[in-house]
């Protein structure tokens, strides 16, 4: 199973030269990135785990990617993804969001169906990840 | 995409034709900006002409390293070393070896924590701040304190040595401070040493070029001296030179601020009315005599302006 | 009290019995100048022959407020000189002969607050089928801050859609159901799980899917639901279908509403056949409900096609932000549908943006304050493909629903890929945007590029690179653009 969440799920790995390019298009906008990494891929899982604050004080690429470089280091196997963030009225949210890393194994989504009345399903996804506790979820993690 | 050629990063300075032009300009600049530094601008002139050279070399596909451009600027206060640094960061953003080419001024107390794990954070803030351009750390012997074994700043030089080391191409880190003591902090920090390429020293200006540069600020505020002012402030750069905590052209900025407020007390006292363009535009001698400077039984002991 | 003699046969003359003209009767004010909270609309006119423009934008201004055909005494119970609608400006239109664009002022106290039915009644209610005018267009409205804050506006808007599917920085992807007739619940589900499953982000019933005797609407919900989630469940993506809820009564409507919600569906969608108030009502269901509402804005080509006479499709994307609708298809440029490029990326700006410049190259007649309301996110569906992608990005930019129906389900490695295949070109040109490329220009050549590893794209683009609509638009700005030397 490949997660197809964030804005480049659909196109190969990008490599760090391009996630810099990627970065640099955000902070010409004047967006701050963030990292975050999670082992809970459920695409309602909004707040994965910063690393660090938002950088704003960055003008670079290379500050951000010196901070992914130690993100990936700490978490390694697991996702991470950047996020720039749009502070302007009427915006103020995210405006670009891709997963930078991933586990090399993604075991994917259980669907669970329960009968209800009238033929009516009531479904809930549950990562197959998440049958482990967090933390020892993928097997690249220890 | 994957299989679109990477974009380059060096990339990002003047065209070829351009290059020529455009560091030749900066360097008239340099010229005409800063009175005297005669040996700065030589040394600046040979980085900047190798910088352009590897460029060429480069685009011809011939080898060419990437250049270790960290330096030191020894001297003492009021040499120019800030304004060299900023026309550097220029320089280098102009031949695409700096990309942003912005200035990060800071001290041992930016970078420096207070407690054990607050270094390192301090330290990588300052570097992400910088990326991407020049990071200028004045008075940097204080990172060094060898007499105390506990101290924070040796972590600080340890997180900016690997920087400099691996990230070359992401930032430019200029060492600044007195000529004695970095000579001293670089005994003690031998990693650090081998990693500065460019020592550049910036000699005290001569009397001569201290009027000259007194000019250069008044011309910029629209003052200037009548003849006796000249001979006054003449006088007062030689006793000033030889006194204690004399700052080179900082001390002649601030003297021209005090002149300026006395001639403003001056005018207004006056009866003479209107003021003229001249007598708004003028610093006469008295404005010069009234410091503290020339006053004879003063001399010995006077340690401000 | 004195009254000077002129004064007074003025007074008498204007109150006589009988048909004057209606710039006589104070509908003509050359010299008014509009207030901030007036509500401003600018109509094409075409007199009938012998008919000056003054009077017939007068008779516009009064037939669309205050007045009929004769004098009423009964005006003079009323503070008459606020109420009358005013037209301040005529100008004829360059290169239509017959044709003027008539400025008209209507005080705020003439519309019910928050609705749109109170003013659509009033400025297109009686006076399109006025006698002495040919044809009358309402090119655009200007809604001023105070009447817009009366509105309850998108139920969530861009934003809070993007916050709620998480999806950021591209635009999103859809494709409608095909064949829109015919299919039975469980084969139309099958068409939905292969496209959301490929990657689209939403699919789509079409404005005639409603509930007919092959397949009823709860069948198709429960069916699209399953599909729903299964694509979910594979992708780990928010997916959603426009289920449409549209019916014969607001009871009917409510009750399919209800039912795509406890199913867990993010969005619905109605058609603006329901109508102005029915459309209000669901909006108001769609924020108390958290659901997102799309609006397919079927029939609106009746009247806002041709130039010379109806509602310029302006104006109804105004209302339909003011009405609260979330999605609204706006045009493609590229398509097979109508829409002029200057006007559709005026529509666009229209619905998007919170502040609108007049630009009459684009058909903005004035500036829009839409004073913080959120913006509706625009639909770009009907006769594109992923050859066009780049496109649909320069014309369009990235906030902005592409529809892909045909060229998703029309591919020829079956649905999956098609859907792929969007994807692909969709993320391959913002990453190539985002790099600094000339998307625009290059964009044949990036999709090319990508198309040697993603075989759905080059298939895609095998099948459609020389499909393109080149039909000339029957509705365009008056003014056009030209470099200036």
């Amino acid at each position: 199973m490949h997660l197809t969440q964030g804005t480049f799920s659909y196109l190969p790995p990008l490599s760090d030269e391009q996630i810099r390019a990627q970065v640099d298009y955000a902070l010409e906008h004047g967006w701050p990135v963030a990292i975050e990494y999670t082992d809970d891929p459920h695409p309602r899982n909004v707040y994965w785990n910063m690393w660090e604050t938002p950088m704003f004080e960055a003008r670079d690429a290379a500050a951000v990617m010196l901070e992914l470089e130690r993100c990936r280091k700490a978490n390694p196997g697991i996702y991470v993804r950047l996020s720039a963030f749009d502070r302007s009225k009427g915006r103020q949210t995210t405006a670009l969001s891709f997963i930078v890393d991933r586990p090399a194994e993604e075991p994917g989504f259980g669907l669970e169906r329960t009968d209800f009345a009238d033929r009516q399903i009531k479904y809930t996804l549950r990562p197959y990840a998440t049958n482990s506790p967090a933390g020892r979820r993928y097997s690249h993690g220890d | 995409m994957a299989t679109e050629e990477p974009r380059s990063y060096n990339g990002v300075g003047e065209s070829k034709p351009g290059l020529d032009a455009a560091v030749r300009e900066i360097l008239a600049r340099l010229d005409t900006e800063l009175v005297g530094l005669k040996p700065v601008k030589t040394r600046i002139r040979e980085i900047a002409a190798l910088l352009v050279i590897d460029r060429m070399r480069r685009e011809e596909g011939l080898i060419a390293e990437s250049p270790s451009l960290h330096m030191c600027f020894t001297g003492n206060p009021g040499t120019g070393k800030t304004t060299v640094a900023m026309r550097m960061a220029e320089i280098l953003r102009r031949l695409g070896y700096s990309r942003k080419g912005h200035l990060v001024t800071v001290t041992r107390d930016d970078l420096v924590g207070q407690y054990v794990g607050h270094t390192a954070p301090k330290t990588r803030e300052v570097l992400k701040r910088a990326m991407g351009g020049v990071l200028f750390i004045d008075e940097a012997y204080y990172l060094y304190r060898p007499e105390n074994e506990r101290d924070y700043g040796q972590e600080a030089i340890e997180i900016m040595l690997q920087i400099m080391e691996n990230n070359r191409e992401d930032l430019v880190v200029i060492l600044a401070g007195y000529k004695d003591r970095m000579d001293r902090f670089f005994q003690g920090n031998p990693g650090m040493k081998s990693r500065i390429t460019h020592h550049i020293d910036f000699p005290d200006y001569t009397a001569g070029e201290l009027m000259e540069i007194a000019k250069l600020m008044l011309a910029q505020q629209d003052y200037r001296l009548s003849p006796e002012g000249e001979n006054a402030l003449g006088q007062y750069i030689a006793r000033r030179m030889a006194q204690p905590n004399f700052a080179n052209a900082r001390s002649i900025r601030n003297a021209l601020e005090r002149a300026r407020l006395r001639q403003a007390a001056r005018l207004l006292a006056s009866s003479e009315r209107p003021l003229t363009r001249d007598a708004l535009m003028t610093l006469e001698a008295e404005e010069i005599m009234a410091s503290r400077v020339m006053d004879e039984s003063k001399t010995k002991t006077a340690e401000h302006d | 009290m004195v009254i000077k003699n002129g004064a007074q046969d003025q007074a008498h003359s204007r109150w006589a019995s009988g048909v004057m003209p209606y710039r006589e009767m104070g509908y003509w004010k050359p010299d008014y100048e509009p207030k901030e909270s007036d509500v401003l609309c600018a109509f094409r006119i075409t007199p009938q022959p012998g008919v000056e423009p003054e009077e017939a934008a007068a008779a516009v201004a009064g037939e669309s407020s205050t007045a009929t055909w004769t004098v009423v005494w009964t005006d003079r119970l009323t503070s008459y000189e606020d109420y009358q609608a005013k037209a301040y400006r005529v100008e004829p239109v360059p290169g239509a002969p017959d044709q003027y664009i008539a400025y008209i002022a209507y005080d705020l106290d003439l519309f019910e607050e928050g609705s749109i039915a109170n003013l659509a009644s009033s400025i297109i209610g009686n006076v399109f089928g006025f006698k002495a005018l040919k044809a009358l267009r309402l090119e655009d409205m200007r809604i001023p801050p105070h009447y817009v804050k009366t509105f309850q506006g998108p139920a969530h808007g861009i934003v809070v859609e993007r916050e709620l599917l998480n999806k950021y920085g591209r635009p999103l992807l859809g494709a409608t159901v095909k064949p829109k007739l015919g299919l039975s619940a469980r084969n139309y589900g099958r068409v939905v799980y292969e496209a959301l499953q490929g990657g689209l982000d939403f699919v789509k019933d079409d404005e005639n899917t409603n509930s007919q005797p092959f397949m009823r609407w709860r069948d198709r919900y429960l069916f699209c639901m399953e599909a729903v989630n299964k694509a979910m469940a594979e992708t780990g993506e928010i997916k959603g279908h426009y289920l449409n809820v549209t019916a014969a009564s607001m009871e009917e409507i409510y009750e399919r509403a209800e039912l795509a919600k406890e199913l867990g569906s993010v969005i619905v969608m109605i058609d603006l056949t329901i109508g102005f108030s029915a459309m209000q009502s669901m909006a108001r269901w769609a924020r108390k409900n958290g659901v997102l509402l799309h609006l397919h804005r079927a029939g609106h080509g009746t009247y806002t096609r041709q130039k010379s006479h109806g509602v310029s499709f302006r104006v109804l994307a105004k209302w339909c932000r003011l009405i609260g609708v979330d999605h609204l298809h706006a045009g493609t440029v590229v398509g097979k549908l109508e829409g002029d490029p200057s006007n559709v990326s005026g529509y666009y700006d229209t619905l998007r943006l919170n502040r609108v410049k007049a630009d009459l190259g684009r058909g903005l007649y004035f500036d829009q304050d839409w004073s913080s309301m959120p913006g509706v996110m625009p639909v770009a569906s009907g006769g594109i493909h992923a050859a066009q992608t780049h496109l649909l990005l320069h014309y369009l930019g990235e906030d902005a629903i592409f529809q892909f129906g045909g060229g998703t389900i029309g591919h020829s490695m079956g649905i999956a890929a098609g859907a792929t295949a969007n994807r692909v070109a969709v993320e391959a040109l913002i990453q190539a945007r985002n790099e600094g490329r000339d998307f625009l220009r290059e964009g044949p050549e990036i999709l090319e590029r990508t198309a040697r590893w993603c075989r759905p794209l080059r298939e895609a683009l095998e099948l459609w690179r020389d499909v393109t609509f080149d039909y000339a638009s029957t509705d365009t700005p008056d003014v056009v653009m030209t470099p200036s030397f």
